[in-house]
């Protein structure tokens, strides 16, 4: 039984399998497509694994910001903390490798080196607690996402450059006689010639992804970001889904510090400054609804490699870093016009 | 122009057609609208009407057919084409603007211009006198915002007519007014006629409908099926049109006894948004296999009764019982679970999310029925989603089609169905028949005849008294956050509307 609803909308919504619907939903895998293409035949030295895999590294940096941001925006709000909580967990990282004092003065002070596993858990509790932060203003003291996030990105770089009166932590591997070596693992060394950052951005993805497919948490978030009435109605825990994505987004951009310091073997506390945008344009790239509701882990990856596989072959080709900004912004702004024609369409009545 | 007198045609469309890609929207109209007259279009949802209308005042054009204004065919290309014409539409939802006040309001758009900008004096002059016109004591500054909801209807009509709308239309104007609101804007109708103004309204409020109205056109399936002046129908003539039949919303199901009390409300406050009291010290009780309709006006309580029993709003006395057992501290997701669930009055905004497939707002409230471990069994939904539009009768192209997609009464039954799937013991249900058509408001109270019989305790709301005499055993009129009365189902409309506070009008 397919009876046809006899209103217009319908008919739009179910029309056909046309070439242009195709081209829009997969616009962020054809867009990575063209710019491959593309700057495979500028130069000849774009198209090497070795090349991807480098790209690759740069991408899991905003790659990981991007997959917090989605799930914030999925359920219709905004993080715009990520780029300082991502700055924030580097030094916090370095200043717990540098040897954190403890109790009386001078010689008397006995000085705790915490092994690397330590200072990776305790780093990702600065994230969460930045995001638990985010979350209860938002979600008990109804400050508007944008407002209260905001907050935290001046709060938190602030805190970084206070721990380091401004200046970057450099030695951040550790000494053999502390037994709190191996912090530069993260950021060098490689499993099968991928690079570890890759690798924990691609197993962060998948497992958002189940979360988000396959778990009763990943559907409160899509109903509680469609239409949080509702979704309370229905007995959803809406406050708790929304406290919990903004801790999960402060979590990811933790992660992204620790991977971002590794690689850079320094922690410096304006690390990650603007990255908060960059995350954003990878969900919006990725056709996500800023609105709340729609969105996927693929379409972000995507719009993070979109990002940038097209930044660094820019780079490659010799173009100046200013056009690349203007590159970019395009992208963006030709990402949300194919968002709103996508589903701006069937809304209307 | 020669004179003309009431009654005559000003503005008629003649066999006017409109199609959407395949569907054919309206199959060759002919409608008259007369000068100084009130014509009324009746018809379901989907029938046609709102398409007419927008055809009507320029917001869409027709696929065939011709629109006569005096007597001469005219092409209208845009509402403001329409408007300069003298066409107005009024539409359900209020195109105003909250934060600006009555004067900006009303000319928003074509401010007056003096020499030194606005001439915001002038502006205030004319709203003024177009209040004094309409008889109404709105202030030209006061903001939209702080209106009741009759006030702002005003205030659109008196836009209307400071471009001067010779013909208005009004899409479902009473639908969010109090009986005192639209005896007010009845009024400033009969007025406007007297004046000259021709008036198409539409409403899905037949009575009320009835009581203002000089013709009548009902719309069936896109094409009009009858046509008559008010002296020679009646409520009866209007439905059987609509409907092709005569139709009956059924009545209370017999031939049981009711169970044990499943819902007990004792001593229910809840404070209103505007201070006071929206429910004072309220008694319940429901038993197992019982329906009880709760009648009220706008504002009677109703709302924050059912949302504040269902753990959205905070009681500020007393408790909510569910078989015995208090419920009154518990989340909604408890109550849930508990067998206690509500059909919210708002389907658009607190039943459906419009993000998601028909499939996923059916299994949105008993996420956790299908969940096996962390992760959900898509088997399982799909056949919880399978069920479910079977049982509660949903027409759609299937589990994935967008909820847009469907029709109004479809969306409802979705919003039903995702609670029915929790399997409840005491369903309460906001306004379920509000916006949606006969056909399937009959549908959704045979289907909550079966439950109850099945033994389902029912409390449902509604605003048409005629509702009320259908499938309740029990009638509670609630008046401002009280009980007036109670009345078995044999009782008659004019006890129930008397006990409301409202008069009928002859």
């Amino acid at each position: 039984m397919s009876a046809l609803t006899t209103n217009g909308s319908a008919a739009k919504n179910s029309g056909g399998f046309s070439l242009i619907k195709i081209l829009l939903e997969g616009r962020a895998f054809f867009a990575l497509i063209a710019i491959i293409v593309t700057f495979s035949s500028l130069s000849p030295n774009y198209a090497s694994l070795g090349n991807f895999l480098i790209m690759s590294n740069h991408v899991a940096i905003f790659g990981l910001l991007a997959i917090g941001m989605l799930l914030v925006i999925l359920n219709g709000g905004i993080d715009l903390s990520v780029g300082s909580v991502l700055g924030l967990s580097g030094v916090f990282a370095g200043w717990l490798m540098q040897g954190v004092e403890l109790g009386g003065l001078g010689a008397n002070g006995v000085i705790l080196y915490p092994p690397v596993w330590a200072v990776v858990v305790l780093t990702l509790c600065v994230g969460a607690t930045v995001g638990l932060v985010n979350g209860v203003l938002v979600a008990f003291f109804k400050v508007p996402a944008f407002v209260a996030t905001l907050g935290s990105l001046y709060v938190a770089r602030g805190i970084g450059l206070l721990m380091t009166n401004g200046l970057t932590y450099n030695n951040l591997s550790g000494d053999a006689s502390f037994g709190n070596t191996g912090f530069d693992w993260l950021g060098f060394n490689r499993l099968a010639n991928v690079p570890i950052g890759v690798i924990i951005f691609a197993v962060l993805a998948v497992a958002t992804a189940v979360m988000l497919t396959r778990s009763a948490f990943g559907r409160w978030l899509y109903a509680s970001g469609g239409n949080e009435r509702a979704a309370q109605l229905s007995g959803v825990p809406v406050k708790r889904v929304q406290i919990i994505v903004y801790v999960l987004s402060g979590v990811c951009a933790s992660i992204a510090g620790l991977v971002l310091s590794s690689q850079l073997t320094s922690a410096g506390p304006t690390a990650g400054t603007t990255y908060e945008l960059t995350a954003i344009a990878a969900v919006v790239i990725g056709g996500a609804a800023l609105t709340g509701g729609r969105g996927t882990v693929l379409g972000t990856v995507l719009g993070a490699f979109v990002i940038g596989f097209l930044s660094d072959g820019l780079v490659i080709i010799g173009v100046s870093a200013y056009w690349q900004t203007v590159f970019t912004g395009a992208v963006i702004v030709l990402a949300v016009l194919l968002n709103s024609i996508q589903y701006g369409g069937p809304r209307k009545r | 122009m020669s004179a003309v007198k009431t009654g005559d045609v000003v503005l008629a469309a003649r066999d006017v057609a409109k199609s959407f890609g395949p569907v054919q929207a309206l199959k060759g109209v002919n409608f008259d609208v007369h000068y100084g007259l009130v014509t009324t279009l009746f018809g379901e949802n989907g029938a046609g009407k709102s398409t007419l209308m927008k055809i009507l005042s320029g917001v869409q054009k027709p696929t065939s057919g011709e629109i006569i204004l005096d007597g001469v065919p005219v092409v209208l290309g845009s509402t403001t084409e329409a408007q300069a014409r003298g066409i107005c539409i009024i539409h359900q939802e209020l195109s105003l603007a909250p934060n600006l006040s009555v004067r900006d309001n009303i000319f928003m758009g074509r401010e007056i211009k003096g020499a030194f900008g606005v001439d915001y004096a002038e502006e205030e002059r004319q709203v003024r006198a177009l209040m004094a016109e309409l008889e109404e004591d709105i202030d030209p500054l006061a903001r939209v915002e702080d209106l009741r909801l009759g006030q702002q209807q005003i205030v659109e009509i008196a836009r209307a007519l400071s471009v001067d709308a010779r013909i208005l239309i009004m899409d479902e104007p009473t639908s969010a007014l109090s009986a005192a609101e639209v005896e007010v804007l009845f009024k400033v109708i009969r007025d406007l006629k007297a004046k000259g103004v021709s008036i198409v309204y539409i409403s899905h409020h037949l009575e009320e409908a009835l009581t203002i109205t000089d013709h009548a056109v009902v719309l069936r399936d896109g094409a009009m099926t009858a046509y008559a002046p008010r002296a020679q129908i009646d409520l009866e003539w209007i439905v059987r049109n609509m409907v092709g039949e005569n139709f009956d919303l059924g009545s209370p199901p017999q031939g049981y006894d009711f169970g044990a009390p499943a819902l007990a409300i004792k001593g229910l406050s809840v404070a209103s948004h505007a201070g006071g009291l929206a429910v004072d010290a309220m008694d319940l009780e429901v038993r197992a296999g019982e329906i009880v309709c709760i009648y009220g006006l706008m504002g009677a309580g109703r709302t924050e009764l059912m949302e504040c029993a269902a753990g959205r709003l905070k009681a500020v006395a007393g408790h909510v019982e569910l078989h015995g057992r208090d419920v009154s501290r518990l989340s909604i997701a408890q109550r849930i679970n508990a067998g206690l669930v509500l059909v919210p009055e708002d389907r658009q905004r607190d039943g459906l999310v419009q993000t998601m497939s028909v499939g996923r707002n059916l299994s949105l409230a008993s996420i956790r029925n299908f969940t096996r471990g962390i992760f959900t069994s898509r088997r399982d939904e799909e056949v919880i989603v399978r069920d479910s539009i079977r049982d509660v009768t949903v027409k759609t192209d299937g589990p994935n089609a967008p909820i847009g997609s469907l029709s109004g009464g479809n969306q409802q039954k979705v919003v039903i169905g995702k609670m029915l799937v929790t399997d409840p013991t005491v369903i309460m249900l906001d306004e379920p028949s509000r916006g949606i058509d006969i056909g399937a408001k009959a549908e959704v109270f045979r289907l909550l005849a079966e439950r109850a019989k099945a033994g389902l305790a029912v409390v449902y709301t509604t605003s048409e008294v005629s509702e009320c005499l259908s499938i309740a055993h029990r009638i509670i009129v609630m008046r401002r956050g009280e009980i007036s009365a109670t009345f078995p189902h044999t009782t008659t409309k004019e006890a129930i509307m008397a006990a409301s506070g409202e008069q009928l009008v002859a």
